[in-house]
Parts: structure tokens; C-alpha cells; sequence
């Protein structure tokens, strides 16, 4: 059996991307042109992340490196 | 976090879970098209585009569009003049069996620079209607609505459980970590937990801010009721009225030399339940991208076409009016509305694998449960949970 991780290596993947989906949520909110394209990004990021772990078959696959 | 308390949560995702699953889906899988729908109304010739004119500055009188708009529809009452400062080359037109009757009878499209009628635009007609009616309220009106909005609530404490799960669960297993050489049921509950956790602040905030748009009703009827009751009861009983119909296009005036940096959001007129029997009220929103999302009425004498009064929404109806960009995902252009489109078909995955991970192994206890997500190599660590499977199928 591998190590359990620690709080920091559980969450600081989700918490960056949990911080950037706010920055974008709010960023076209707040203000147009250069507002729109940082919601795009920081949105974009999250939804990115999703799809290229679950459809990479070659990314992880359970052992920890 | 203790066993049992983890064993809790579990129990609470999964009811909450099952509880608005079927609703979650329907509104998931209807809301796809609702985020375009702007673009497929005119993909379906249901909306127009303005026709390509000399940019002159010209713009028709607004009583000659509500004098059309009353002749076309005689025995209705027009009820609402609605500008889209996206699109200042129209206006709209709303009209009601009555002034005050809570459903529109016809929505006619107008050009603001010449005053020439371009439209009507269908009401509840098409595929697209009952896409929408499916999201909205189940076609049982308010009632309906409500009933989402509560399915949205329990879907929201349905998220909150799944973020508290995602540690214990995780707790061998790096980010990312799809364990895809491992039986279809380990593989899908990897894919739950990393599309669900990527995306968790969205899915909330969407789901948050529907369950908050659901209360569009009650909320501006307590409004109704309280400031804008306020606001009208202040201005006496009405004594100088004059025999003269209401200026439409002075109202609007008025409102705008009253309000600068603003620009008609849309105009209740006499007798409508957003106004008073004798004024205008008339929704200002900003020019900015913040101040746009936001509205100030002002009421509006309606034969002196005098500003009598404006105030600042209350925040209960500021957080309705903020809560649909945040769900409506139509406040950055066309990538903000495809990003829209693609979280929205991960939160259908999201779901898709939550029910078949509890259709697979509808009997699955929590311990079957921490066995999986505490396995590392192999399936079968703990065989009292196993040797259970059989016996608990039957």
C-alpha cells in the first residue's frame, strides 16, 4: 500500500482550480473586453483540467508517482 | 474526519443525490439549448435582425410604435416598452389581454430608428418553448417553478456532501487519477470524483443562483408589495390628472434626464402591476458591464411626465437580478456561452456516472464503498464486504 497523502496534496488541485472558477465567474461581470477574455481563460482552465484527466489514457492511472 | 462521520455524508450524497437526480438531468439536458437560445431564435427566423440602415442618430417617436403596436392588437392593452442597450436599433413591445394580466398575448419587434414594425415574435410556439417550459416549470406554472428550485436546493446540498466525500475518498489517490485497467464501476467513480470536483464552484454557483431565480416571482412581488407600494402611496391620491393620454416618449425622457449613464432596461405602463394606476415605472440599468446587470425604477407621473421618484432596488432583488447572468452564462460573448455549454455537459456526466455507479451497485454499502476508494492494487481487500454482494442483490 502507497502512503496516504496530506490534506495540502488533496486539496491544492482543487482549490486552485475552485479559485480560478470564481476569478472567471466574476471577471466578465465586472467588466468588459479584457473582463470577457480573463473568464474565458480562468473558466476555461477548470473545464480543461476535467476533460484532460478523463480522457487521457495514457495520463494517471492510479500509481502514485 | 472519523468513519462515522464520513459514513454520514455518504449517506447524505446519495439521497440527495437520488432525491433530484431525475430533475437535475431533465434540467441539464434542457438547459444545453437554453444557453443558445438567443442565436437559435434567429437561427428559426423567431427573431429578426435589424435591417442595415445610415447610422444617422435618428430615432422615432416611441407613442407612434405603442399607437401601432395598440392598433394591432385591439381590445389589449400594452404593457411593457423593453429596450436591449445589446441591440439599441430595437424596441419591444409587450402586450396582455389587460394591462396588468400576467401573461403576454403578443411581443412585437420594432425599429427603433424608424419606427417600422420588423416582427412578431412567436409566444409559446416551437420546440424551443418546450425546452424551456421543461426548465422553467414543468408547465404547471408557479407551482412547477418552485418545485425546481427545490430540487435545485437539495441538488446544492447534494454538491456540498460530494466536495466533503472527495477527501477520504482521495486520500491514496493523486489528482486526476482515473483507474482505468480496473472494473468499469472503479473507473466511473474516478471519473464522478474528478469531473465533479473540477467543476464543483460552477455546478454550485449555477445551481445556486436557479434555485434563486426560481424565487423570481415572490421576490419582486414582495417588492410590489413593499418599496414600490411606498413609493406610489407617497405621491397622494392623484388629483391632477388631466384628460390627456400619457406621453410614452415623455416618460422616457424624463427617466433619462433623471438618470444619466443609464438606458431603458424596460417601462411598465399605468395600471400594470410594475407601475401604479397613474405613473410609469420605468427599470434603468447602467452603461458598464456591472452596472448593466442592475436596475433603479423610476416612477413616473404619467400625464405631467415628471420624475416623481427613484430608489435603489433592495439586495434581495439585486441578488435575483445578478443571479441570472451567473446562470444564464450570457454576460461574455459567445466563448463564455460555449464554456457554459461544455460544464454543462460534464455536470450531465457528473450525474450520468453518480446514477450509474448507483444502479451498478444499488445494495452498495459504505463499506463496499471505502473498500473501493482504499483499494490501491486490488479489488478485494476487505472480504466481508464482498462475500455481502450476493446475498444482498436478492
Amino acid at each position: 500500500m502507497s502512503r496516504p497523502l496530506t490534506a495540502t496534496q488533496i486539496w491544492a488541485a482543487p482549490l486552485a482550480l475552485g479559485l480560478l472558477s470564481i476569478v472567471g465567474l466574476v471577471a466578465a461581470l465586472m467588466a468588459d473586453g479584457i473582463g470577457d477574455i480573463v473568464s474565458w481563460i480562468a473558466l476555461g482552465v477548470p473545464a480543461a483540467a476535467a476533460l484532460w484527466f478523463a480522457c487521457t489514457p495514457g495520463g494517471r492511472n492510479g500509481s502514485i508517482g | 474526519m472519523t468513519l462515522k462521520s464520513t459514513k454520514v455524508w455518504y449517506l447524505i450524497h446519495k439521497w440527495t443525490s437520488l432525491v433530484c437526480m431525475a430533475f437535475l438531468l431533465l434540467l441539464c439536458i434542457t438547459g444545453l439549448p437554453l444557453i443558445f437560445h438567443h442565436e437559435i431564435d434567429h437561427a428559426l427566423g423567431y427573431s429578426v435582425d435589424p435591417p442595415e440602415l445610415p447610422d444617422t442618430g435618428a430615432r422615432a417617436d416611441v407613442d407612434s410604435i405603442v399607437a401601432d403596436a395598440a392598433a394591432r392588437r385591439p381590445g389589449e392593452a400594452v404593457q411593457f416598452l423593453v429596450g436591449d442597450p445589446d441591440e439599441p436599433e430595437f424596441w419591444f413591445i409587450r402586450l396582455g389581454e389587460t394591462v396588468d394580466a400576467p401573461e403576454a398575448s403578443a411581443f412585437f419587434i420594432y425599429d427603433a430608428r424608424t419606427g417600422a414594425f420588423l416582427h412578431e415574435y412567436p409566444l409559446g410556439q416551437g420546440v424551443m418553448n418546450v425546452v424551456f417550459r421543461l426548465h422553467y416549470d414543468l408547465f404547471a406554472g408557479l407551482p412547477g417553478t418552485l418545485f425546481l428550485g427545490a430540487m435545485g436546493l437539495v441538488f446544492v446540498f447534494s454538491l456540498i456532501s460530494g466536495v466533503v466525500l472527495y477527501a477520504p475518498y482521495m486520500g491514496k489517490l493523486r489528482f486526476g487519477t482515473v483507474r482505468r485497467a480496473r472494473s468499469p464501476r472503479i473507473k466511473w467513480l474516478d471519473l464522478h470524483n474528478l469531473l465533479g470536483i473540477a467543476t464543483f464552484v460552477w455546478l454550485f454557483v449555477v445551481g445556486l443562483t436557479g434555485v434563486i431565480n426560481t424565487l423570481a416571482i415572490p421576490i419582486f412581488g414582495h417588492w410590489q408589495s413593499t418599496q414600490l407600494a411606498e413609493m406610489i402611496a407617497s405621491q397622494g391620491d392623484g388629483s391632477s390628472q388631466s384628460a390627456e393620454a400619457p406621453s410614452v416618449q415623455g416618460a422616457l425622457d424624463a427617466a433619462r434626464a433623471a438618470m444619466p449613464e443609464t438606458e431603458l432596461s424596460f417601462m411598465a405602463f399605468p395600471g400594470n402591476g410594475f407601475a401604479s394606476p397613474r405613473h410609469f415605472v420605468a427599470f434603468m440599468q447602467g452603461t458598464t458591464a456591472w452596472t448593466s446587470k442592475l436596475l433603479k425604477p423610476v416612477l413616473i407621473d404619467a400625464h405631467t411626465a415628471e420624475v416623481v421618484d427613484h430608489r435603489d432596488l433592495p439586495w434581495y432583488a439585486t441578488a435575483l437580478l445578478l443571479s441570472q447572468p451567473l446562470h444564464f452564462g450570457d454576460y461574455g460573448g459567445l466563448p463564455l456561452k460555449i464554456l457554459w455549454a461544455v460544464l454543462d455537459i460534464i455536470a450531465i456526466f457528473v450525474l450520468g456516472s453518480g446514477l450509474y455507479l448507483w444502479i451498478k451497485r444499488r445494495n452498495m454499502s459504505f463499506e463496499m464503498w471505502l473498500t473501493a476508494m482504499q483499494t490501491e492494487r486490488s479489488e478485494t481487500v476487505v472480504p466481508g464486504a464482498v462475500s455481502r454482494q450476493p446475498a444482498s442483490r436478492s
